[in-house]
């Protein structure tokens, strides 16, 4: 368990940029018409955002940052850092976070690097920067998020072509003496087979092979390069592991949940979401949900739920805040901090 | 915790959906035309939310009707 206390720094700005192609689950043809009911109360997803074809996560996450960084008015030559997280790079190589820089006319003297996370990814984004920042040499950085999960499902795979939306995000971060956040984070690498792309890396490289179409079951067919989910193990591993690291990290700071305006979760499903808030006794109200119009948007889901849910209530008064994310990986993690009158923009369509 | 509640309480998760009035205790809802993996997760948290029961995915997967469902909960509440 890694328990973390990092000190200065805080969120100075989030936002979130998804493709204006929407895809409503209820015109999905692979499923039946009482299976996409069962399928919406299950999840929650009602529809979900969809890239064009040659629409990347660097495409939506740069126009989250430019518009956050004109909000800001932030000088783009003072920005020290610059991280990208997600499953769904541009290229093999070389790492997307150096086009960004480019991109978005940010100084040669920035670091830019990826992260190669998903539904976790946005607490383990944070407690980088947040980490190198705290140390005072970094004073501005940009953590942009996102995937394009969507490329990645079969779109005759009824068990994962319906959950998955896409959108990019930017959080600015910067440092800052009075500000800091704690961080619970814990990884599971046992249960690597639980979400997985089988080809395309080093382990299996792209063959002829790798496009083959197999039938698994009943309307649920893929290749080896489309993403395979094993819906029991996710829930098992989400409700049985996030809970306890939420408390332990609760313990730590002596806080319970009633001192938190919101308790922002990854968006996974609905049905497995709510077991998560029950066991830890959190309220509904506490809880947001952004599932109904973008689905699981893997790594984004986090601040793209804080732009379409919270946005008005962030940008007046300071809230304290638990955020948690868990998935591929396995990996899973929280983290409490507060958001101080931040500015949080409307959720752009690209 | 007795059987014929435990019965009740599936059927009542999907009874909006099914009619799921014959549905008898060694039926297997596994062979039932509807059945898939959502349906599972669905009686997962059922049996999580009512009797603080957490199944292994392997045991929902070797379960092929609600008698051993029930016995499996049975079993691991003691």
């Amino acid at each position: 368990m890694a328990l973390m206390d990092i000190k200065n720094w805080k969120i100075s700005g989030i936002a979130t940029a998804v493709p204006s192609n929407i895809v409503e689950n209820s015109d999905y043809d692979a499923l039946s018409a009482i299976e996409k009911k069962l399928l919406i109360k299950t999840t929650g997803i009602e529809r979900k955002h969809v890239a064009e074809k040659n629409q990347t996560t660097s495409d939506l996450c740069e126009v989250a940052a430019n518009k956050l960084l004109d909000k800001l008015s932030w000088d783009r030559t003072e920005i020290d850092l610059l991280v990208f997280v997600s499953q769904s790079p541009d290229y093999y190589l070389p790492a997307t976070a150096i086009i960004l820089q480019n991109k978005l006319n940010l100084s040669s003297n920035c670091l830019a690097f990826d992260v190669g996370l998903g539904c976790s990814g946005y607490v383990y984004g944070l407690s980088i920067v947040a980490s190198m920042i705290s140390a005072g040499h970094l004073k501005k950085a940009l953590l942009l998020v996102g995937d394009v999960s969507s490329s990645t499902v079969s779109s005759s795979d009824k068990s994962t072509y319906p959950l998955f939306g896409d959108a990019g995000t930017a959080t600015a971060i910067e440092f800052s003496e009075n500000s800091s956040g704690q961080f619970n984070m814990m990884s599971d690498g046992a249960g690597y087979e639980t979400i997985i792309i089988r080809d395309g890396g080093i382990r299996n490289k792209v063959s002829k092979e790798s496009f083959d179409l197999k039938e698994i079951g009943d309307g649920i067919s893929r290749c080896a390069l489309d993403l395979e989910l094993d819906g029991l193990e996710v829930y098992n591993f989400s409700v049985t592991k996030v809970p306890p690291l939420i408390k332990v990290l609760l313990e730590e700071t002596n806080t319970i949940p009633e001192d938190y305006n919101y308790f922002v979760m990854h968006q996974a499903n609905r049905l497995m979401n709510e077991t998560i808030r029950k066991k830890l006794k959190f309220t509904e109200e506490q809880s947001p949900y952004s599932l109904k119009n973008y689905g699981n948007t893997s790594s984004a889901s986090i601040p793209l739920t804080i732009c379409s849910e919270l946005s008005g209530k962030i940008e007046t008064e300071n809230q304290k805040v638990l955020l948690s994310g868990f998935g591929v990986g396995l990996s899973w993690g929280a983290v409490t901090l507060n958001l101080d009158k931040i500015t949080c923009l409307p959720i752009i369509e690209v | 915790m007795e059987i014929e509640v435990f019965l009740g309480k599936i059927k009542a998760e999907f009874n909006e959906d099914y009619d799921l009035g014959d549905l008898g205790l060694d039926d297997n809802i596994k062979n039932m035309d509807w059945w898939s993996s959502m349906h599972a997760l669905v009686i997962i948290a059922l049996i999580d939310s009512e009797y603080d029961v957490m199944l292994e995915p392997s045991q929902m997967k070797s379960a092929n009707t609600v008698r051993e469902l029930y016995i499996m909960v049975e079993n691991i509440k003691g």
